[in-house]
């Protein structure tokens, strides 16, 4: 079956410009760092960032050599009048490629291991600060143990947030008088958190970009998140888990302030 | 065997069985070639509703403020947005590419490339069609209802989707609705995957052992065991949403929730089990998407490269070990859901397992192309196209793969780009590249090749404007059915791209013009077709273009020889199709080339 | 065109593949042959595999929830009746198709109604065992463990209903193009999984409860 060109050029140039423009795009957009992620302010977040690195380079190499060969290929081989090469496969060939595809992917996998484990298998330090997060249509309500460092036992039929009580604390229990809810949450800066997450409604979500962590918050469960934020600044938290019709208006702040900072937020709050 | 073309003056033929009637012939037939050709033309309705329905949304969230003539109160609120979202993915997923590349193609072509008269349950078949045509108009009519579609994503996670309409607009019958159109189309999955599996199993002609079996067969058929097996969760599952939702059930519903200041009674039960059921449907699904595609792809190389697919055991292995694998990596779509963090580490190496096979696939049809006679005809273009989207889609993958990683990508603009990359574009090249491929076999004429390139480029730059720039949205921080930027501080920045991309969605739209023209022209006046246009090797080459309603005109093949026979040495012909016997002057299996 | 010459010669087939399996009542040209009807049933055993699966996944999984408010319901005594009905009713079908196999007709006709009655009546029991429940005050949403009784007895009753469908059409004639052979053993496949599942689902509710 003889090539016709269609037009001017032959498809196999056109195809080759295209996924030169593809891959060249690609290549500058990364570069060029246009819409960089922000920095990341804790050890965890710079482990994450480092093994992101690790798997662009490595998927950014693939993505060259595919698209690049693809385009050579439509090229190289375009019908010219010759005889097409009779060949079956190459079994040696495909347990090389196979072979090294497995342990460049399963590489990646077990490097980045360590970002997840020390985030989510590691206990909390003693010593942490416990603060617990709680999401509902559509806000979220931090909660700071108080004075006695305990908290508040919960119930949802005291939920009244009008009255103040977002969180159904329950009055009979004096641990809670002097629970802290306030609606951005503040943290001192080099400490070990512990943040627990957990919802009255459907499912929310915690991000916060330059922690480089998200979790999703349950009704239900109870799930606790650590870090330490090593920068001092403000952060937006969002809700990324679809939660109803204001899911793009959740969202807060997170505070990373001074440790002596931090004291005078807990003893305004106190006295309110 | 014979197969001059036939007078094209009827584009399509009788059912079997039926006389006349125009009612019997068109619409009520068991001819699985009309089935095909049903689930074909649903599904381009389908990917119309879908793809208006997603530049609505594109739009909007360019220019939230806007007044749209077709809403009533004019500005789109944030549930119509979602309601958007979710029937958007839903039609896509389900109706589109979940149906044209199984249930159209498959339907039409795997029959004839097997060398049977029909499918092995042509009644069972055309019921499927007509229960996927009412799970559509279920699932449609969400939209027409008090509160309207849901909000909930197709997805629909409980508690959001479990409890009603207290949880937000659309959760009350829409939902409901929604959920219904959903189980019917799980039984119409399920019976056709019975008929599809049974097919290649026991229909084959004689001589089309497994080893000669066309790829684009093994793919239906691995595809159609996922189904089988997949679907059967999702019919579960969303039963059990269902009892939640109307019989005061609480699988999925935990106890103590106040919603919209109620609180809610009894309670107890996970959202995470629904999360768990869902994505072992979910996971295979998006394979059952794929797979097809994949398969077609090959088929298409070989023919256009005039070359045997490189390594044809291995690419059947591959497509049956992604089969398999699939069904063990469901819980990365769930790394920061709560659910135990070492199982994550466990889902996180199955997946990046996958990819080798996926990887071995793309290395084959490179291997394919590497040596070739390559001719750029239309489905060449496409089945070219599918690999680079391939192969941009599941590298992207291997970030989200990781849940390191995921704890920063997950919900944002970077997963809707993978998956579009994969789904929304790989899938529909491997459709496109179907279409152009065997629009001459179906209609007995061939589509303009010029407006079908020009189509390929416009699309191909189409589709990479629209997605690549969403990754970048994503890796900043943009989130996922958001309705629009005006809740974080941070959103604001990234409109931009935003703009950009729905003025690339809108001009990629556009393009698809250039190929429903070129579709509906080419039925009635496209240049008549031969049986064998492209010189090709598989059975369905070897009949008339239209085929006649037995498929073989009572004269049934048998089969000689491997499917992609293409450039045989010996042979004076650049092609030897699979039911010529060896004494017409083909060389015979000795005579041929290497071994496989 | 020669009809059926080259579908009925053997050649060059080192796989399964081709119409000669179907005793002659149809070539290529009326239909697949009879043995993709057995293939086509135990698709859909697999299919009704995953369904079940999922369900007693689960059942698994809530009954293993930290919130520890699983209560176990006591079963309905009739349940154990009901099982034997539907185990003999396997039985009953066993003798139905060794009377096809010897040629007798009247016998295979008797026991496939003893069959069938035995069906309805396991089906009924079913009934009785949901009023059971009720006047025990278990309904669907009482409890977790109740829900999921219901959810199990009703889906695997839906599937024997369909069982007793298909023995009341099939109990005279075969079908359109199937020989009774082939229409019994498409039945019994059905009929024993679906006793086969009923001694899982049972042992599985008595081991929980």
């Amino acid at each position: 079956m003889r090539h016709r060109a269609c037009g001017s050029a032959e498809p196999a140039f056109v195809l080759a410009i295209l996924l030169i423009l593809v891959v060249s795009s690609t290549i500058f957009i990364f570069s060029a760092r246009l819409y960089p992620a922000p920095r990341p302010i804790s050890r965890d977040a710079v482990l994450v960032d480092r093994q992101y690195n690790l798997t662009l380079y490595a998927t950014g190499g693939a993505f060259l050599l595919a698209q690049l060969g693809l385009a050579y290929a439509a090229l190289r081989f375009r019908d010219r009048g010759q005889n097409a090469r009779f060949v079956r496969g190459n079994v040696a060939l495909e347990i090389l490629w196979s072979s090294l595809t497995l342990f460049v992917f399963v590489g990646l996998g077990t490097l980045g291991r360590r970002a997840w484990a020390d985030v989510r298998f590691t206990p909390p330090t003693p010593g942490a600060i416990h603060v617990e997060g709680t999401t509902y249509q559509f806000a979220f309500a931090f909660r700071y143990p108080g004075a006695d460092g305990k908290f508040g036992r919960l119930d949802p039929s005291f939920i009244n947030p009008p009255a103040g009580n977002p969180l159904g604390l329950d009055p009979n229990d004096p641990a809670g008088a002097d629970d802290i809810v306030v609606s951005e949450l503040t943290l001192p800066v080099d400490r070990p958190i512990e943040l627990v997450l957990r919802s009255e409604d459907v499912v929310h979500n915690f991000f916060v970009r330059e922690l480089r962590l998200q979790q999703d918050a349950v009704p239900g469960m109870t799930i606790p998140v650590h870090f330490t934020a090593d920068q001092v600044g403000t952060f937006e938290i969002v809700c990324t888990q679809l939660c109803g019709l204001g899911h793009h208006k959740m969202h807060s702040l997170l505070h990373v302030v001074s440790q002596s900072e931090f004291d005078a937020f807990l003893q305004r709050a106190i006295a309110q | 065997m014979s197969s001059e073309p036939r007078p094209s003056s009827a584009a399509v033929q009788a059912g079997s069985g039926g006389e006349a009637g125009l009612l019997r012939r068109y619409l009520f037939s068991t001819d699985h070639k009309i089935i095909g050709l049903q689930y074909f033309f649903l599904a381009l309705a389908a990917v119309t509703i879908g793809m208006i329905l997603s530049l609505c949304m594109r739009f909007h969230l360019v220019w939230p403020g806007a007044h749209l003539p077709f809403l009533a109160g004019g500005i789109m609120t944030p549930e119509q947005y979602l309601a958007l979202v979710t029937m958007h993915g839903t039609i896509m997923v389900f109706f589109v590419v979940t149906t044209a590349p199984q249930n159209g193609f498959g339907n039409y072509f795997l029959p004839l490339q097997i060398g049977a008269t029909d499918m092995a349950f042509p009644r069972l078949n055309m019921l499927s069609f007509w229960l996927t045509l009412l799970a559509f108009l279920v699932v449609l009519s969400a939209f027409f209802v008090p509160g309207g579609a849901p909000i909930s994503g197709w997805t629909a996670y409980p508690p959001l989707s479990g409890m009603g309409d207290i949880t937000g607009p659309g959760e009350g019958i829409g939902q409901s609705l929604w959920l219904m159109g959903i189980l019917i189309f799980c039984v119409a999955s399920l019976l056709g995957s019975i008929n599809f599996i049974s097919t290649t199993i026991d229909l084959r002609a004689p001589g089309m052992t497994l080893t000669r079996l066309p790829l684009t067969v093994w793919a239906w058929f691995v595809t159609a065991i996922l189904s089988l097996l997949a679907f059967a969760v999702l019919f579960a599952a969303g039963i059990l949403l269902a009892l939640d939702r109307l019989a005061g059930t609480s699988f999925f519903l935990p106890a103590g929730l106040v919603v919209s200041g109620q609180l809610e009674t009894g309670g107890g039960g996970s959202p995470l089990l629904w999360q768990h059921l869902f994505w072992f449907f979910g996971h295979p699904e998006v394979y059952i998407a794929i797979l097809p595609g994949m398969g077609v792809v090959s088929h298409i190389l070989a023919n256009f490269s005039r070359k045997p697919v490189f390594g044809y055991r291995t690419m059947a292995f591959a497509l049956c070990a992604i089969g398999f694998l699939g069904f063990l990596l469901w819980g990365h779509h769930m790394f920061v859901s709560g659910m135990n963090p070492y199982s994550s580490l466990a889902f996180s190496v199955l997946t990046l397992t996958i990819g080798v096979p996926s990887a071995v696939k793309t290395f084959n049809w490179l291997g394919t192309l590497w040596g070739g006679k390559l001719q750029f005809q239309t489905p060449m273009l496409f089945a070219l196209g599918f690999i680079s989207f391939f192969v941009t889609g599941g590298l992207s993958g291997v970030f989200l793969a990781q849940p390191a990683l995921d704890s920063t990508l997950h919900a944002t603009y970077y997963v809707v780009a993978h998956f579009h990359i994969v789904m929304g574009v790989a899938a529909i090249f491997g459709i496109f590249a179907a279409t152009y491929y065997w629009f001459p076999k179906m209609f007995g004429r061939k589509m303009n090749r010029a407006l079908g390139e020009l189509h390929f480029w416009l699309t191909f730059l189409g589709v990479y404007s629209i997605f690549l720039p969403m990754h970048f949205v994503g890796i900043a921080g943009g989130i996922r059915r958001y309705a629009d930027s005006t809740g974080a501080n941070y959103l604001g920045a990234l409109q931009p791209l935003h703009g950009f991309m729905t003025v690339a969605a809108f001009l990629t739209a556009a393009a698809q013009l250039i190929f429903f023209y070129n579709l509906g022209r080419s039925m009635s006046k496209g240049e008549p077709a031969s049986a064998n246009p492209w010189n090709a090797t598989s059975l369905e080459w070897a009949i008339a273009s239209p085929p006649p309603p037995d498929n073989f005109a009572g004269c049934f093949p048998t089969v000689y020889r491997a499917p992609y026979e293409y450039s045989l040495p010996a042979c004076p012909q650049d092609f030897l199709p699979q039911h010529l016997p060896p004494e017409h002057g083909a060389p015979s299996k000795q005579e041929q080339g290497h071994a496989s | 065109m020669p009809a059926r010459a080259l579908a009925e010669s053997p050649g060059g087939n080192s796989g399964t593949g081709g119409y000669s399996g179907n005793d002659g009542r149809g070539g290529p040209e009326s239909g697949a042959p009879e043995r993709v009807y057995i293939t086509g049933m135990l698709i859909a055993l697999g299919g009704i595999v995953m369904f079940f699966s999922a369900f007693v996944s689960a059942w698994v999984v809530r009954r293993g929830l930290p919130n520890m408010d699983w209560q176990p319901i006591a079963l309905p005594h009739i349940l154990w009746l009901n099982t034997l009905v539907l185990a003999a009713s396997s039985l009953t079908l066993a003798y139905s198709r060794r009377c096809l196999t010897r040629g007798d007709e009247a016998g295979r006709r008797y026991w496939w109604g003893i069959t069938t009655i035995l069906g309805v009546v396991f089906l009924a029991g079913q009934l009785l065992a949901w009023r059971q429940m009720f006047a025990a005050g278990l309904f669907l949403a009482t409890s977790p463990g109740s829900s999921f009784f219901y959810v199990f007895t009703a889906a695997h009753a839906l599937h024997v209903l369909g069982g007793i469908l298909a023995l009341v059409t099939l109990a005279m004639r075969p079908p359109h193009r199937l020989t009774q052979a082939t229409a019994t053993r498409v039945v019994a496949l059905y009929w024993h999984f679906l006793g086969a599942l009923w001694l899982l689902l049972f042992a599985m509710l008595l081991l929980g409860e």
